[in-house]
């Protein structure tokens, strides 16, 4: 059987070229089963046409991002929210 | 310089004509996925087309393969740069299934088993443009290629071909698919290079 997936890590430089923080390390509830958990533990299809990053409990796409030249597309409709880990 | 200048101009050289802007020619059949690979049995499967009025037409797996088949030999065009000239595909023409279709509409929204959908104008599907394909090169459609049927879409950016297609929605409004709504154009020709939004 071919592992067709990487985990979440796999997010982490194409994020991390957006957010100033480490996004795999922000924790999401996924909109369609309400699992919870950081986005190092989404399963990422990819690298193209795009990352699609999936719920470990029920598949759902919970991330897409598509990196164009000049601009990226990141759709986030899958996350009910993500808790970012911040400094007081 | 030298070096850079032979390197681009090899390249080129190698697909002619026949290879759209900006694509590099490709000698194997890469796999680019987007989820995991439905097993869909062929008991249970099945293909339908929607129409605007709420009438559906299905096929079952032995009414589609009791159709007119064709072998199309194609060139296949993917958005993320590579080219496959020459693929040989086996299916049932688009135009055979729509015989008995009525519609007034332009819009066709393709699903697939797994969730994925894709857009197109309804002309793209007729004439002789597309096929739901259940063979590849004189053996059965693999699973990670789309299997047992996908859509073949050959004119268009390959994510137009749909794997695992399971229908198509023929609607009034043209409505963005899953690539279509993450970036990607909402046509995708690949001689004018339409691969993302605004090209």
């Amino acid at each position: 059987m071919t592992i067709e997936h990487l985990d979440g890590n796999a997010l982490a430089g194409p994020l991390g070229e957006l957010f100033t923080f480490d996004a795999t390390t922000a924790v999401g509830r996924c909109a369609h089963c309400g699992l919870t958990g950081p986005l190092a533990a989404l399963r990422v299809y990819g690298p193209g046409p795009g990352l699609v990053a999936r719920c470990p409990g029920c598949e759902e796409v919970v991330l897409r991002l598509v990196r164009g030249p000049g601009a990226a597309w990141l759709d986030l409709r899958g996350t009910v929210s993500l808790r970012i880990p911040l400094p007081d | 310089m030298g070096i850079i200048s032979r390197g681009f101009r090899g390249r080129r050289t190698e697909g002619g004509d026949r290879l759209p802007p900006g694509q590099y020619l490709e000698h194997g059949f890469p796999v680019l996925s987007a989820g995991p690979t439905p097993r869909v049995p062929l008991d249970r499967w099945e293909f339908a087309i929607d129409t605007e009025t709420g009438q559906t037409h299905r096929w079952t797996w032995p009414e589609l393969t009791a159709l007119p088949a064709e072998t199309p030999t194609v060139d296949i065009h993917c958005v993320t740069k590579w080219s496959k000239f020459d693929t040989n595909w086996e299916g049932v023409s688009l135009d055979t299934l729509f015989e008995d279709v009525e519609t007034s509409v332009e819009y066709a929204q393709v699903y697939s088993y797994g969730g994925y959908t894709t857009n197109l104008p309804l002309e793209d599907l007729l004439d002789g443009k597309a096929w739901l394909a259940y063979r590849y090169d004189g053996e059965e459609l693999e699973p990670r290629h789309g299997g047992p049927v996908r859509l073949l879409v050959p004119h268009l950016y390959f994510w137009k071909s749909a794997k695992w297609v399971r229908g198509i929605r023929l609607t009034n409004e043209d409505w963005p698919g899953f690539w279509e709504t993450a970036g990607y154009h909402n046509y995708g020709d690949p001689w004018r290079e339409q691969r993302y939004e605004g090209d």
